[in-house]
């Protein structure tokens, strides 16, 4: 597809569906969202991409072979597991740490982020995959 | 502790070995085989300790609901094992530098013998049979890594298979036994085991258990009708045939054979089955090594028949044949490895295999014609060495067997002679005589391949002379350890003029004369191949058609390559699963008082219902899409108006991606082609509407019997407080249940990669054969 307007558009979208995606999957605890609705929400932004430019473009605004970055994702989630395993706990009880950030208030830490990051990386990964092994079929 | 380390640094050392051997080069065997080395140099320490009765062992919560200890101990019976393994692994690592000096796989091939080499020591040190039959196992796999180490090779790809396949599927009829023998027993601690002998034996299923064992241990020992596998497996790189083949994993079966003779020996059972099956073995292998003519495959039937006369041993029982058995075992490990390493460097040097063809080889290789010399000697019983020690207490001990005394002493005698014959082929035969041109210049062979088998050698030697250093303090505990109580028998060189000598001699009479007059005979032996249609060979391979065809049949049946009919067998089956039990327990859904109807939600579903109806109808595929995509954005609406908005962002994110998908996956294809048959759409309204009444009902069902206790109300009162979440979904998905997730999103990754992999081949298969692309028309 070759659209000026699609493409310009696409220019200014990107970054705002990807910082969207971002939040959508921060705020996941508390409010509607969390790793899997961001990470499609990211694989929308970079198929937009793919089609109003060109996938060979995508891939390589993604920096990372697609394959690996299911298996960064991957291995993130797992990591989440492990440190309860140190601590004698279940693997993947959840562990918090509360911390007063200046100007926020209170920050829940705790490797359920850790886990939902790795989800969101996951997601983005395997839906980007497909999306772009179709299009350029 | 050291025990464990044992165990796990063979482990540890393969995973660093390709490294070690990229960066050290020539040199690498050498350093890699100071690790079994070091092991070896423990082991012997302990001889002492372990002679005067002591055992080592430590124990480690493993999966302590089950019963299952990481547990290991040495006694007599798993010190001369380990270093046997340990030992001899030494040596082949040396071996292996030298005799595939600049392979490519080099690093590749040290990386599966030392996990070979940790699986074996596992085995041998295991102090839980569960644990046990774990490293057991890991053997039947690093052994088929190692035969089908040259994998470019269709041969060596089905010994490979083979060996796995056998070996596996009596792994499984012996897991199968042990967990019965734990089951009866109590316990899957080996010394608790053995210490119930009379609750074992008594017991109902003791046959049953005897046999599963058995039936494991006769694969991984090479048993008569199991032998076939052992030959095959000679496609093997040398060093490998000469670690596993003849001092290690054949020996698995062996050891434990002999570690549970306390508990399951000398029942009528036991005793029939293995001098049965040993005699079988010892017989076959024998005959069947005079039709070779090739080194290795010569070697690899002496070693079946080795391998049977050891089981005889065990299945004798009494005193003087268990340590028979256990003397034959450290004489052929010494003897077999050596003659192994040997053909391996015959080979090597003058790139023939075949003794046919080689010939007067001692001018070019001295040193290497008298090591083979003295481990043939050996293997051919000749005084005063190894070989000769064990083979007299063997008769000796066959003489004054319980059962069947005459059967065996003469099937013994018989495979004695014959063994003095391959003997003489594999270390006479090369060396002496006129020389013969050989494929490559025949020279000396390196210091690395001569050190492991000289050394081999000469402690056959050593161990027939000095047996109070050598022999009494390893084969005595280890009798002990197989008997239950104390051995009192001793490896001596000289038991007087009795029977056994003089069937000795018969045996090597006979063994020299058919070598003399082999010509003659070797027409006979080539004759009976007509049997080979009845050959267990010949079984596994109908078998293993059988299974195929089989399985093609019915992969034919059932994948039938068209979408339409996995999506009936799908939807089929979970309506039956589903529906089934909700009219037979719950009973038909009652319709209950659904509250009133607002104009959205009637405005929602005429909106579904049309784009549904427009899907189905529509005459072209994109118009198709899009109204699936519609009917899916409806649903999503009624998660908004009912304060899901959850679901609402995951169902719209998912709406938008399937469009995309679909477009791009149909955009390719031409129109319809042909549209379904009435018939034919039909059935699948009738399945569509089924299906749909399903879900209908399991909603009905879900709102008119509230359960009980509400999971939804506990997990959202726990959510805050320990998931420190407000959000009650994600909570669950990613803490709460976070196990499920990392589940469901490795299934998505691999799932991703499926397509790709399916895309990616499509590719291939167009690219090659143009024509033959899949018929991508299609139908409604």
């Amino acid at each position: 597809m070759n659209s000026v307007i699609l493409q310009t558009a696409t220019r200014f979208l990107m970054p705002l569906i990807l910082v969207f995606s971002v939040v959508i999957m921060l705020q996941g605890h508390n409010k509607p969202g969390g790793g899997f609705i961001g990470g499609l929400l990211a694989a929308a932004a970079f198929s937009l991409h793919a089609l109003a430019f060109n996938p060979a473009e995508t891939r390589a605004s993604l920096r990372f072979d697609l394959r690996s970055i299911i298996a960064i994702g991957l291995l993130i989630s797992l990591s989440a597991g492990l440190p309860a395993l140190l601590t004698g706990q279940p693997l993947f009880t959840g562990l918090w740490h509360e911390m007063m950030v200046p100007g926020i208030g209170v920050v829940h830490l705790g490797t359920p982020l850790l886990f939902d990051l790795g989800v969101y990386i996951v997601v983005i990964g395997i839906s980007v995959l497909m999306v772009l092994t179709l299009v350029e079929d | 502790m050291t025990l464990l380390a044992i165990v796990i640094s063979g482990f540890v050392l393969a995973i660093a070995a390709p490294w070690v051997t990229r960066a050290t080069g020539k040199s690498a065997g050498w350093i890699l085989a100071a690790l079994p080395a070091a092991i070896a140099g423990y082991l012997i320490s302990q001889v002492s300790g372990v002679a005067s009765g002591q055992t080592v062992s430590v124990a480690y919560q493993w999966i302590p609901g089950l019963g299952i200890d990481l547990s290991f101990m040495l006694d007599g019976l798993s010190l001369l094992f380990a270093l046997m393994i340990s030992g001899i692994g030494a040596l082949i690592l040396i071996y292996a530098g030298g005799y595939l000096a600049g392979h490519p796989h080099q690093g590749r091939l040290f990386c599966f013998l030392l996990l070979f080499m940790g699986s074996m020591l596992g085995v041998v040190l295991a102090a839980n049979v569960l644990t046990l039959f774990v490293f057991w196992e890991l053997t039947s796999i690093t052994s088929y890594l190692l035969i089908g180490f040259d994998h470019r090779r269709k041969e060596a790809r089905a010994a490979a298979l083979q060996a796995l396949l056998v070996t596996g599927l009596g792994g499984l009829a012996m897991l199968a036994g042990l967990l019965l023998m734990g089951h009866v027993a109590g316990s899957y601690s080996i010394s608790e085991i053995l210490s119930r002998r009379d609750v074992l034996q008594s017991h109902a299923l003791a046959p049953a258990i005897t046999i599963l064992v058995l039936v494991g241990c006769f694969t991984k020992s090479a048993q008569f009708p199991f032998h076939f596998w052992l030959p095959g497996a000679m496609e093997a790189p040398t060093p490998i045939s000469a670690y596993l083949h003849s001092s290690t994993m054949v020996k698995a079966g062996i050891y434990l054979m002999a570690r549970l003779t306390p508990a399951l020996g000398s029942t009528e059972l036991w005793q029939w089955l293995l001098t049965g099956a040993g005699a079988a073995t010892m017989l076959a292998g024998a005959l069947l090594a005079m039709r070779e003519a090739y080194l290795k495959r010569l070697l690899a039937y002496s070693t079946v028949s080795a391998l049977g006369i050891i089981t005889m041993g065990l299945g004798i029982g009494t005193e003087k044949a268990i340590s028979a058995a256990i003397a034959f075992i450290l004489a052929h490990a010494l003897y077999k490895g050596s003659l192994f390493m040997v053909a391996g460097a015959i080979d090597h040097e003058t790139g023939e295999k075949n003794v046919d063809k080689l010939s007067g080889l001692r001018r070019a290789m001295p040193i290497l014609s008298i090591v083979a010399l003295l481990a043939a000697a050996s293997q051919a019983g000749f005084p005063p060495l190894a070989g000769f020690v064990a083979k007299e207490m063997m008769l000796e001990s066959a003489l004054h067997a319980p059962i069947i005394a005459v059967v065996l002493t003469a099937a013994l005698t018989l495979s004695a002679a014959l063994l003095v014959v391959v003997a003489g082929l594999v270390a006479f035969k090369p060396f002496f005589g006129g020389e013969r041109p050989t494929p490559k210049h025949a020279h000396e062979p390196p210091l690395s391949l001569l050190l492991g088998p000289g050394l081999l050698a000469i402690l056959g030697v050593a161990v027939a002379l000095v047996p109070g250093m050598l022999a009494d303090p390893l084969i005595a505990p280890a009798a002990s350890a197989t008997l239950g109580t104390e051995s009192h028998t001793h490896f001596k060189i000289w038991h007087g003029f009795n029977l056994a000598l003089g069937l000795s001699a018969i045996a090597t009479g006979v063994g020299v004369l058919v070598y003399a007059t082999r010509s003659r005979w070797m027409p006979l032996a080539g004759a009976t191949s007509g049997l080979d249609r009845l050959s267990p060979t010949a079984c596994y391979h109908g078998v293993l058609r059988f299974v195929t065809a089989f399985a093609e049949s019915q992969t034919r049946m059932i994948q039938t390559g068209r979408l339409r009919d996995y999506l009936i067998v799908i939807f089929l089956v979970t309506i039956g699963v589903v529906s089934y039990p909700l009219l037979t327990r719950v009973g038909p859904p009652v319709w209950n008082e659904l509250g009133t109807l607002h104009w959205l939600d009637v405005g929602i579903a005429v909106l579904i219902l049309l784009s549904a109806f427009a899907a189905v109808t529509a005459k072209n595929r994109l118009l198709a899409i899009i109204a699936l995509g519609m009917a899916g954005l409806g649903v999503t609406m009624f998660y908004v108006i009912y304060a899901a908005p959850d679901l609402a962002l995951t169902q719209i994110s998912i709406e938008a991606l399937s469009v995309v998908l679909f477009v791009l996956v149909f955009r390719r294809l031409p129109d319809f082609r042909s549209l379904s048959s009435r018939a034919g759409k039909l059935r699948d309204v009738l399945i569509a509407c089924a299906g749909g009444g399903m879900m209908a009902g399991l909603v009905l069902m879900a709102t008119s019997y509230p359960s009980a206790t509400s999971v939804s109300r506990d997990l959202a009162e726990r959510s805050y407080p320990e998931g420190h979440g407000k959000n009650v979904v994600n909570v669950i998905l990613v803490d709460f249940r976070a196990m499920d997730t990392m589940g469901e999103i490795t299934v998505l990754a691999i799932a991703a990669l499926g397509v790709l992999a399916l895309l990616k081949l499509r590719d291939r298969i167009d690219d090659e054969h143009p024509t033959a692309a899949p018929d991508a028309g299609g139908s409604t």
